[in-house]
């Protein structure tokens, strides 16, 4: 606001300015100067704003293609599964920080739960891994275009909803993590059902560089919405946003 | 004088071709410079596209653009080929097209003997340019339809063998655009005329 009113200010200066000389013949050379100049600075003002109503204009264009992409999403359309053969070996790190900086998770560690969540009793992960338990060998699809096939096993993530008590009517479902990344995704992703609550990779405990104690696995969606080391879900009406999102990803980041 | 009257009445490209064409060239020319920067986060070959051909700054700021462009291009390309179908003009403009012609036409061509007398009529290597330029254009939407949704379009993404399959179609798909769009400008630029009817129907 302030910027567009100087701006405003400066370019009635300038045409002023130009006007006035213009009016002296003699000064008809400084003139002709004082307008170029003028038409200059309104012309550099006018790339600024543009590119700042551009970059709104992306960005609505991306919340319309969050819509289109629900729309899109088809809740029982199941995504690919592949033989233990075809896993990518070794599954690459990827974070947006290097896989020195993972974070180490100690045993006393408590998954909480807040929000639209009828029972929001902290669950260890002894209790997690007592639910009866699922796996999936499905491709992982990074924003970047490279994909990888990896075998995740753990809760289903609609059962763990229902046990709790979630609000499933509710429009989204929010994860803090202990590497202070963050995410949100939509309810019908959410209740999909190879969305997994994962404790194993490759039917191991999950090793802490694919995110120790758990990650949230959708086959549905880009690499950047599966959350891992996460410490808090929550069910909310609000858009909780996230890491990526909020610099300018998809929202809905399906695949 | 007849047939200058005639002219004028009737536009070599009418309005909807003219309007399809430039929206069409605005849509494709922020796909490819904006999927070049999306391809050099993850290259599938051993190369990237230098940063300053490439569009939207960042990973984040590309996607925006490709998927912001991809409606225009999309709805666009829809009504050309509608309009297209309907209106008869693929049969008057592209009908016939032979292998025979095609050959002779290419000769004339490099020799650089292939008249361009009557701008209203295409040659055989502009017919089967025109016409496969929107084949690969069409193989774009359906490869990337791949790469954008792989699991909302199982039909398509066995049609592509697969998402890493997908990636390489759109890229070469992409390549054949890149590479009519050259030649289509040196023959603008050596048939000035052409650029003239695109702007006035005539």
């Amino acid at each position: 606001m302030m910027k567009k009113r100087i701006q405003l200010l400066d370019e009635q200066l300038i045409i002023k300015d130009a006007s006035k000389a213009l009016g002296m013949p003699g000064r008809r050379l400084f003139g002709k100067r004082a307008l170029s100049l003028g038409a200059l600075s309104m012309l550099s003002g006018c790339g600024l704003t543009n590119e700042n109503s551009v970059e709104k204009m992306l960005m609505s264009i991306s919340r319309f293609n969050d819509g289109a992409q629900a729309l899109l999403f088809d809740p029982t359309q199941l995504a690919q599964t592949y033989p233990e053969s075809m896993i990518t070996t070794p599954f690459p790190f990827n974070a947006f920080y290097a896989e020195s900086e993972v974070p180490e998770i100690d045993e006393d560690y408590t998954l909480e739960l807040s929000g639209m969540i009828a029972n929001k009793d902290e669950w260890t992960l002894a209790a997690l891994t007592a639910l009866p338990q699922t796996s999936q060998i499905t491709r992982h699809i990074c924003v970047e275009g490279w994909s990888a096939i990896g075998k995740w096993g753990g809760v289903m993530f609609s059962d763990f909803l229902h046990r709790v008590g979630a609000d499933t009517t509710a429009k989204f479902v929010g994860f803090r993590c202990a590497d202070d990344y963050f995410t949100s995704i939509d309810m019908a992703t959410a209740l999909h059902p190879q969305t997994l609550l994962t404790l194993t990779y490759a039917d191991q405990v999950l090793p802490a560089k694919y995110g120790y104690p758990m990650k949230l696995r959708m086959p549905t969606k880009l690499g950047y919405k599966n959350p891992k080391h996460i410490t808090e879900i929550f069910v909310s009406n609000t858009n909780p946003g996230g890491y990526w999102e909020d610099q300018g990803y998809n929202w809905f980041g399906g695949s | 004088m007849n047939s200058l009257a005639v002219e004028t009445t009737k536009p070599i490209h009418p309005a909807w071709m003219r309007i399809t064409h430039w929206l069409n060239a605005i849509a494709v020319v922020i796909m490819v410079m904006s999927g070049w920067k999306i391809y050099n986060a993850s290259p599938i070959f051993d190369f990237k596209f230098l940063g300053a051909i490439t569009l939207g700054g960042w990973l984040g700021g590309a996607i925006q653009w490709h998927f912001a462009a991809m409606w225009l291009f999309a709805v666009n390309g829809v009504f050309y080929i509608t309009l297209n179908i309907l209106g008869g003009r693929y049969r008057a403009k592209f009908w016939p097209i032979n292998v025979g012609g095609f050959l002779n036409d290419v000769k004339q061509a490099l020799g650089g003997r292939l008249a361009h007398d009557d701008l209203s009529k295409y040659n055989m290597v502009q017919k089967s340019a025109y016409l496969l330029v929107t084949l690969a254009l069409m193989i774009l939407i359906l490869s990337g339809l791949v790469v954008w949704k792989s699991v909302q379009f199982p039909l398509l993404l066995s049609l592509m063998n697969g998402y890493d399959n997908a990636r390489i179609v759109h890229f070469w798909a992409m390549a054949f655009v890149v590479i009519f769009l050259a030649i289509h400008l040196v023959m603008v630029a050596l048939v000035p005329r052409t650029l003239l009817t695109m702007f006035r129907g005539r």
